[in-house]
């Protein structure tokens, strides 16, 4: 073996004391080198540590052979939005090692694979390096395998550089390969020689991050938005599924095919109580739940923008026929061929007025696992008492990377399948039922179903009356219009209500959506203790906005709108919809490089606003 | 007021009942608002005329259309059966979706030559796939009429259109893309031959799988000219007929006798009987290949063969390879759709 190369910063650098349990690891791998088992590995161990951490995933749309970095962030306080700048690195990618190395602040640590000879580059990190080929050599025989089981090398120099228990380790890579003895054994010992290695080579040296026990993770979970998506709809007993693969939702229908397969069969007959398929395309895919639930069934696709643009035409008929449908945009920069594998908060603006003729819809803003679990359940609600097209917007950070949560409450609450004509309700209207009458002034008419006991009727886009009779004429139009738009203001009243988080006094106002709420949280504690300057806080969780948006604005002498695009989506929809006087006080946080918002940007941001 | 009113047909003097002990009456719906001598309106008669004597329950039937003149006619059969208009080309995905929903109904779906053939190409190549339990009925006229007079990509080469434009492009044969998809039955007809569209309809209602009918419907006010492919005067010429076809449902007794070796016997799926007179060229409906071959023989004669062109009758439809339970998913009730909370429980436990 090589003789270890260690080269410690100058001594006004981090080495001179430790920083515990606040800090973020980046590692550099390549895509397709099957460094992600590593990594949640690495995540696992911590968590179970009792330390909050988050994991982020920045992969390229690819299979194999492009540069990815996974972030994990460390953070005594529970601070799990994304941490810009990074602390530790582990260069494993010789393509963006030099550049990774580059950019870090000084006294930051490098571990590196040896032959990068990255310590050449700059005197003021701490670097490691590792050999890591000699020593995946020894403990790993089939050279076929060596590429994979590198990573659990790192895995193992960790655990004793950042004095990460090796049995905490060990549970955690049970809890990945413990089904596949033959993996589990072959990478608990390349995991056991990483941290001999570091044990060996690095135990003179004071290592400036640490990870400490804590009890802060006890009880909790480690899910992705997706996932917990795919429960909260399985859980919401939806029955008909149709999708067309597309980053990055495709995980949610596949996660709930697996869910389903599990524990939706029926015990008896061995059947399922549900229909998942995969559609020609994303207009196929909202055709088949529009028709599924004008049949009665609750039906959900899953899509990102792309998609959603492709089920433009059909979101009209839905609106107008009034066609229950539930929608997760799972967002992400457009267009298909940008970038994929980037987040964003984009889809807002154009999904809130989706389709051509006068059209709005009800969106639902998740920002937790929970939210993304609990809100499944809201949209079929919601899509079957409104009668309408209901999206669920997520995004890529929410979806796709690993959080921390509660574990999910379950649903108590009966469904709600809205007003479906039955027997009794058939006979109390009689001949005067209308499909598209509005029988109890909320703007929802009654709605049969075939193969129930209510009439039959011809469902069609706008050209009807309210008796679903075709119709022409300019005052049916309008009336229906009308009608609708009054269903939309009951919606007001239906869909999740905005969180307020006041501090009195405060003059200034924040309002978020979705998965910036956690850089949101962080930001005000910034705010506060290094600007002084106290914020009140409103997490909108639907459009449309019910009257407390409008009445927090008020409040507030100015409010900033923090949100992860380029436009001003949600800003827009505040002054199309709010009271034009209040007009004056909305400004703009946006974040749009297709990583997730992080604290630093939103301070930034404010405070300079705040002195202009 | 409405400008669309159910049409009201006098009772005949002795009423007639089907098996139902229903009248045809009651299988009408509203008045057409198609032009006089629409082939679309014939169809629409056949339509009503073989859910009568099959005594299908109209309850039990979902209509179904994309956007076109032909997709207007839903409205005009079945006023006791639930319709959905869907968008253009879409309504494969639509009818999928509800049948996914409710397995125990019957689809009817109606398209037309442009709404199938064009727009809505994709979603007829994966509908024909997947062999859904559908009878797809396109109403073609080689042309689209709502929009005055366009050509449809079922335009023969040659073809005139009304302003003297010739169709250049080659047309698209639904039945031999059908056919070679994977649909299990599959037929073309012509609007003005009654008796053999009113038997290939009643078999398509006794056959479980996806039933493609393509029937020729002269466009009387776009495409009935000197010079179209697909005029009244054309089609009556070239109607290449494969022979008889007789359907005996499985309610009836089977009075028909053949001289043996004339016909070929097809049992379908619930147990109703297909008669086929042969042909001189002894056509076998279920043979995939002589199908194919009858197809481009027939067009490059500048004919069109009519009948059941191709059947097989024990082909597995998708919803029974979803093999969902046996309550439609659309009325499970919440304990069956909703899992316990130990299963939550468990769920949580594992991401612990």
């Amino acid at each position: 073996m090589s003789s270890p190369s260690v080269s410690a910063a100058p001594a006004e650098s981090l080495s001179s004391h430790h920083v515990v349990n606040d800090f973020s690891i980046s590692v550099a791998t390549v895509n397709g080198s099957g460094s992600q088992t590593a990594n949640l590995v690495l995540l696992r161990a911590i968590f179970q540590m009792g330390v909050p951490i988050s994991g982020k995933n920045m992969f390229p749309s690819n299979i194999a052979g492009l540069p990815t970095w996974y972030t994990i962030r460390v953070n005594h306080k529970g601070y799990i939005g994304r941490k810009r700048d990074v602390d530790f690195l582990v260069a494993m990618n010789a393509e963006t090692a030099r550049e990774d190395v580059m950019s870090l602040a000084p006294g930051r640590v490098v571990l590196y694979d040896a032959p990068l000879k990255l310590s050449e580059l700059r005197d003021d990190l701490i670097f490691y390096s590792v050999p890591f080929d000699e020593i995946v050599r020894d403990v790993c025989p089939n050279a076929k395998l060596r590429r994979l089981v590198k990573n659990m090398i790192y895995d193992g120099v960790l655990s004793h550089l950042l004095s990460i228990d090796l049995g905490e380790m060990v549970k955690a890579l049970s809890a990945q390969l413990g089904r596949k003895p033959k993996a589990m054994a072959l990478n608990q010992t390349a995991l056991e020689a990483g941290a001999k290695y570091a044990q060996e080579h690095f135990a003179d040296i004071a290592h400036p991050y640490r990870i400490q026990r804590m009890n802060k993770t006890e009880g909790q979970i480690l899910v992705d938005g997706n996932a917990a998506a795919a429960m909260g709809c399985m859980f919401a007993g939806c029955t008909v599924v149709a999708w067309y693969p597309i980053t990055p939702s495709s995980s949610l229908p596949e996660s709930l095919i697996s869910y389903m397969r599990k524990y939706r069969m029926d015990q008896e007959t061995g059947k399922a109580t549900f229909a998942i398929v995969q559609a020609e395309d994303e207009i196929a895919a909202l055709g088949m739940v529009m028709g599924a639930s004008w049949a009665g069934a609750r039906a959900m696709t899953s899509t990102s923008g792309p998609g959603v643009s492709l089920m433009s035409e059909l979101a009209g008929l839905a609106y107008y026929a009034e066609v229950p449908a539930v929608v997760f945009d799972i967002q992400r920069v457009g267009p298909s061929t940008g970038l994929p594998t980037r987040t964003a908060q984009s889809d807002i603006l154009s999904t809130a007025v989706h389709s051509h003729g006068d059209t709005k819809h009800v969106l639902l803003l998740p920002a937790s696992m929970a939210e993304c679990f609990d809100m499944a359940g809201d949209a079929f609600d919601l899509s079957e008492r409104l009668q309408t097209i209901v999206y669920v917007m997520s995004d890529l950070d929410l979806g796709m990377n690993t959080w921390m949560s509660e574990p999910f409450t379950y649903p108590t609450k009966p469904l709600d399948r809205g007003k479906v004509l039955d027997e009794a309700k058939t006979r109390e209207l009689g001949a005067s039922w209308g499909r598209y009458k509005d029988e109890d002034g909320d703007g929802i008419p009654w709605r049969s179903v075939p193969d129930g006991p209510g009439p039959a009727y011809f469902t069609r886009g706008s050209g009807h009356n309210a008796m679903a009779q075709y119709s022409e004429r300019a005052e049916d139009y309008v009336s229906n219009l009308d009608r609708l738009a009054k269903k939309y203001e009951t919606a007001k009243g239906l869909v999740p209500q905005p969180i307020e988080d006041s501090v009195a006094g405060a003059k200034v106002g924040i309002i978020a959506y979705g998965s910036s709420h956690w850089a949101v949280e962080e930001s005000r504690d910034q705010l506060r203790d290094t600007s002084a300057l106290p914020t009140s806080y409103l997490r909108v969780r639907a459009y449309p906005f019910p009257d407390s948006v409008e009445d927090f604005v008020r409040r507030h002498d100015r409010v900033y709108v923090v949100e992860q695009n380029r436009d001003a989506q949600m800003l827009s929809l505040c002054r199309m919809d709010l009271d034009p006087a209040l007009q004056t006080r909305l400004r703009s946080v946006l974040h749009y490089s297709g990583l997730p918002i992080d604290a630093g940007s939103i301070t930034e941001s404010i405070v300079a606003q705040e002195k202009s | 007021m409405s400008t669309e009113t159910p049409s009201s047909v006098p009772a005949p003097a002795a009423s007639k009942t089907n098996r139902l002990g229903l009248e045809l009456a009651t299988y009408r719906g509203s008045k057409t608002t198609l032009c006089a001598g629409c082939g679309h309106n014939a169809i629409t008669e056949r339509i009503i005329d073989a859910c009568y004597q099959m005594g299908v329950d109209a309850k039990k039937v979902l209509k179904f259309s994309g956007i076109g003149c032909s997709s207007k006619s839903p409205a005009y059969f079945l006023n006791a059966s639930h319709g959905f208009n869907s968008v253009h080309g879409r309504m494969p995905s639509v009818a999928t979706g509800a049948m996914l929903a409710n397995k125990t109904m019957t689809a009817l779906g109606v398209s037309g030559d442009g709404d199938t053939g064009a727009i809505g190409v994709g979603q007829f190549v994966h509908l024909m796939r997947r062999n859904l339990p559908i009878i797809y009925i396109i109403e073609d006229n080689g042309c689209y009429g709502l929009t005055k007079g366009q050509f449809s990509p079922t335009a023969d080469v040659g073809s005139k259109a009304k302003k003297g434009v010739v169709n250049e492009l080659p047309p698209i044969d639904t039945c031999a893309m059908a056919m070679e998809l994977g649909a299990s039955f599959v037929a073309r007809s012509f609007s003005g031959d009654k008796k053999q569209l009113l038997s290939i309809l009643k078999a398509a209602i006794a056959h479980r799988g996806t039933c493609m009918i393509d029937v020729i419907s002269p466009c009387v006010t776009f495409n009935d000219h000197e010079g179209s492919t697909k005029s009244y005067a054309y089609a009556k010429d070239h109607d290449e007929e494969l022979g008889e076809v007789t359907f005996v449902p499985f309610f009836e007794d089977i009075s028909v006798d053949y001289e043996p070796g004339s016909t070929t016997e097809v049992t379908m799926h619930d147990g109703s009987h297909l008669f086929l007179k042969k042909t001189a060229e002894d056509y076998n409906p279920t043979d995939k290949l002589a199908a194919h071959r009858l197809l481009h023989e027939t067009a490059s004669r500048g004919e069109f063969a009519t009948g059941i062109i191709y059947i097989e009758p024990d082909k597995e439809d998708f919803l029974t390879s979803l093999n969902t339970v046996d309550i439609p998913l659309a009325f499970l009730p919440t304990d069956q759709v909703r899992p316990p909370k130990a299963v939550l429980d468990e769920l949580m436990d594992e991401l612990k």
